[in-house]
């Protein structure tokens, strides 16, 4: 591959494992409070979904 | 309500769930067979097609895309149709998908035994399967998406999800990781080179386990276990959150499949930091099965399927234990390139993958042929027998890996290392008979199944239209205060966009630093491309499938700079496409075989090629005859150095115009210097057969190379 190095060096290189912990606490926290809040009547029915034939 | 009547499509399932069971027994026979060569060599047989660097890619492949590869489809078809109330969308769709499967596999095993790889681990299909591949593939999605738009079942229930993510995922992995430049039909090169390569591999080498081995077989698990015990899922909250969390953070674990390897270390340590994440969402999703079964644990001692599936699921949460704890640089030192690695991949393999498609297999046939199974004896037997043969495959394992890894780091009191690596070698022998039965025995268990499977079939009668009834699903409007994720879980094609930018996520954040940033890769001015007769040998390297044996990665330890000289440095592999660092080292790393201490005469690799044994006694690498007969093709040399300008490796124009002829001087020279050596210290009985167009003459010259140019660097 003929790859170029767009960037010289990769100082702040913490930034990218940052930016993907940040990412997911914000989608997994949004996932929890989601599932947290949603009606138990409508869970029952999709967990029941298997044996509704 | 209005209500249609309508079938569902039972023989689909049928022709999967044939071709898994088939499939199976091959891929274990291939298997058992390899096991034995590491005891036995001449099961190599001299010839390259049974030859071990060739049989193992076929083991794993056949394994992972022809057994659990149809193992997923016959779950998916029996499954989706049943948890959307509605057919398959295409019959001849369903059918294009079953054959084409099967075609690829079956050119698959052909070209792999002939020699056509890649050489990438579990992704060595040569270019035009690789196409052929992704048209299946899509094919199966356009499958699998219009059951979804046409059904009746407004709800997406969570196995779908999987489905989903799995499709989405394994095509994104696909075509990525099989981005190479053709130079002819049975030869192509990686588009990637070096680490890049590496990372691109691992990402996808990773996710083939996480997405192929793992999600869909989860989506399985989520049918199929509520099936059998009779009874819901034990939390569905708990299984929206395993879905999102697991496959939003198994894409970035790659790189612990490259820790201490010349990859930069911050990608290293995000591989290592999201696997250890990794344990929450795999051991949720395993709690989850297991609790299904609360109160039902007296069917478990009566039902073989559900004895099946826990072990099923006990094996995967020990795998997905073991695998973070795997991701540890500390435990990874230890692991690594060991054979602790292969009992890993065989508790997941033979006890989640396998089990839970024998649980499957069990519960299906008999609804299918509309009775019972033959017998569950035989049944309650396959299970013991194959539960032996796991322990019976990974404990020795486990044990050999452990004192592969002591033995290579001993010192002795004078500070030289204790052992030989040839004397580590000799002391695996007995793990590797047990591990050899403990396969045996697994595909005993499994012979049993098929047999019972058979006689169940012969006595029922197979209906392939399995008459339903459901009502037409009404339209809904979406009012603009709904919860999100319902709105989601009820369109697949938003669910796939969503779970397609959730994965993307993570191999984006890994690679575009990798590929862009030079101090990641710091260029060393003392390397050079391969001479055209170093690049052919390394091409028969690649085709002989060296690397599954050896690995070309000297890590930064004492033990290993002591036995292999300086460690692999980045830089020192930037023209090599496809990378070659390899996983496992039942030999010797070759990194810097030409170089130093480790550099041999040109006639110890010719009678080493010709039969190990005789110069390394104990040795069990396979022989290679036919290098000695097989003529080097020097035309071809100037296509691939070509193809290797066109990726940027530095050839000049004129460098390829002299190509062949270069090639054939640097093998005269080899030749000569043979004859040399074999007079001086009659090293060979007879060198009459010796011409200087022979193979083993290319790959002779590409050992010498290994390592040479940055032997002088220091770091």
């Amino acid at each position: 591959m003929k790859f170029i190095n767009y960037l010289e060096s990769i100082t702040d290189v913490s930034i990218y494992p940052l930016t993907s912990l940040f990412i997911f606490v914000i989608f997994f926290a949004g996932v929890l409070y989601r599932v947290l809040r949603e009606d138990k009547a409508s869970i029952e029915e999709q967990k029941n979904i298997p044996f509704d034939l | 309500m209005n209500t249609e009547t309508f079938y569902y499509d039972n023989k689909i399932v049928k022709q999967f769930a044939i071709a898994t069971a088939t499939w199976g027994l091959v891929g274990m026979l291939v298997g058992l067979t390899i096991a034995l060569q590491m005891v036995w060599p001449f099961l190599n047989f001299n010839i390259p097609e049974t030859t071990f660097g060739r049989l193992r890619p076929l083991h794993t492949n056949a394994i992972i895309f022809a057994f659990v590869g149809n193992g997923i489809f016959m779950g998916v078809y029996y499954s989706l149709q049943r948890l959307t109330k509605a057919r398959m969308f295409s019959d001849l769709l369903s059918k294009i998908h079953f054959w084409g499967w099967q075609l690829i596999i079956v050119l698959a095993a052909l070209s792999l035994v002939m020699g056509y790889t890649t050489g990438k681990e579990y992704a060595e299909l040569e270019w035009p399967l690789d196409i052929l591949i992704t048209l299946i593939w899509v094919i199966f999605g356009v499958n699998m998406f219009g059951t979804l738009i046409k059904r009746r079942e407004r709800h997406l229930y969570v196995a779908i999800w999987f489905f989903i993510g799995t499709w989405v995922t394994v095509a994104m992995l696909h075509i990525v990781n099989s981005i190479e430049l053709p130079v002819s039909l049975t030869k192509s090169y990686s588009y990637y080179a070096g680490v890049q390569d590496a990372l691109v591999q691992w990402w996808y080498g990773h996710n083939a386990v996480a997405f192929f081995l793992t999600t869909p077989y989860l989506g399985l698990m989520y049918y199929f276990i509520p099936k059998a015990a009779n009874r819901p899922i034990y939390s569905y909250r708990l299984s929206i959150i395993h879905f999102w969390a697991l496959i939003f953070i198994y894409i970035w674990a790659g790189p612990h499949h490259l820790l201490y390897t010349s990859l930069p270390d911050w990608a290293q340590s995000m591989g290592t930091v999201f696997s250890i994440m990794l344990l929450a969402p795999s051991w949720g999703g395993m709690i989850n099965g297991l609790l299904t079964l609360r109160g039902a644990w007296d069917r478990v001692r009566e039902s073989a399927v559900l004895k099946f599936m826990v072990v099923a699921i006990t094996a995967y949460g020990m795998a997905t234990f073991e695998g973070p704890m795997l991701s540890l640089k500390n435990v990874n030192a230890i692991s690594h390139f060991t054979d602790w690695t292969i009992a890993h991949v065989h508790v997941g393999a033979l006890g989640w993958n396998g089990f839970l498609t024998f649980g499957v297999l069990y519960w299906i046939i008999p609804r299918m042929w509309q009775t019972d199974l033959y017998s569950n004896k035989w049944a309650n037997w396959h299970f013991w027998i194959g539960t032996l043969g796991i322990l019976l495959y990974a404990i020795p394992m486990y044990w050999a890996g452990w004192m592969q890894s002591s033995m290579w780091n001993e010192f002795t009191p004078e500070g030289q290392l204790q052992y030989q690596f040839l004397e580590t070698v000799q002391t695996m022998r007995p793990f590797y008979m047990a591990r050899s039965l403990g396969g045996l025995l697994y595909l005993i268990g499994a012979t049993i199944m098929v047999v019972n499977l058979v006689k169940t079939a012969k006595q029922g009668v197979f209906l392939a239209q399995e008459k339903a009834e459901a009502a037409l699903l009404e339209k809904v409007r979406i009012t603009g205060n709904e919860h999100w994720h319902r709105v989601i879980e009820r369109r697949p094609l938003q669910m796939l966009v969503f779970a397609l930018v959730l994965v993307a996520i993570g191999g984006v954040i890994e690679m575009i630093p990798t590929f862009l940033v030079k101090e990641n890769i710091p260029t060393i001015a003392a390397v050079k491309p391969y001479t055209p007769l170093e690049l052919e040998g390394r091409d028969i390297y690649i085709r002989e499938g060296c690397y599954t044996c050896h690995s070309q990665m000297i890590r930064p330890f004492r033990s290993e700079t002591a036995r292999y000289g300086d460690y692999s440095k980045a830089g020192e592999f930037v023209y090599d496409h496809p990378f070659q660092w390899g996983s496992k080292r039942t030999g010797p790393d070759l990194a810097r075989e030409g170089t130093g201490s480790l550099k041999r005469m040109d006639s110890w690799h010719y009678n080493h090629m010709m039969d190990p044994a005789s110069i390394s006694t104990g040795s069990i690498m396979p022989r290679y005859p036919w290098l000695f007969e097989d003529k080097i093709d020097f035309e071809e040399i100037t296509n691939k150095m070509e193809a290797m300008q066109t990726l940027g490796v530095p050839y000049t124009d004129a460098d390829i115009a002299a190509g062949a002829d270069s090639a054939r001087r640097q093998a005269q020279q080899i030749t000569k210097g043979l004859m040399l050596e074999f007079k001086q210290n009659q090293l060979l009985t007879s060198d009459e057969g010796l011409q200087p167009d022979h193979e083993i003459l290319a790959l002779i010259a590409y050992l010498q190379r290994l390592g040479r140019d940055a032997a002088p660097v220091q770091q």
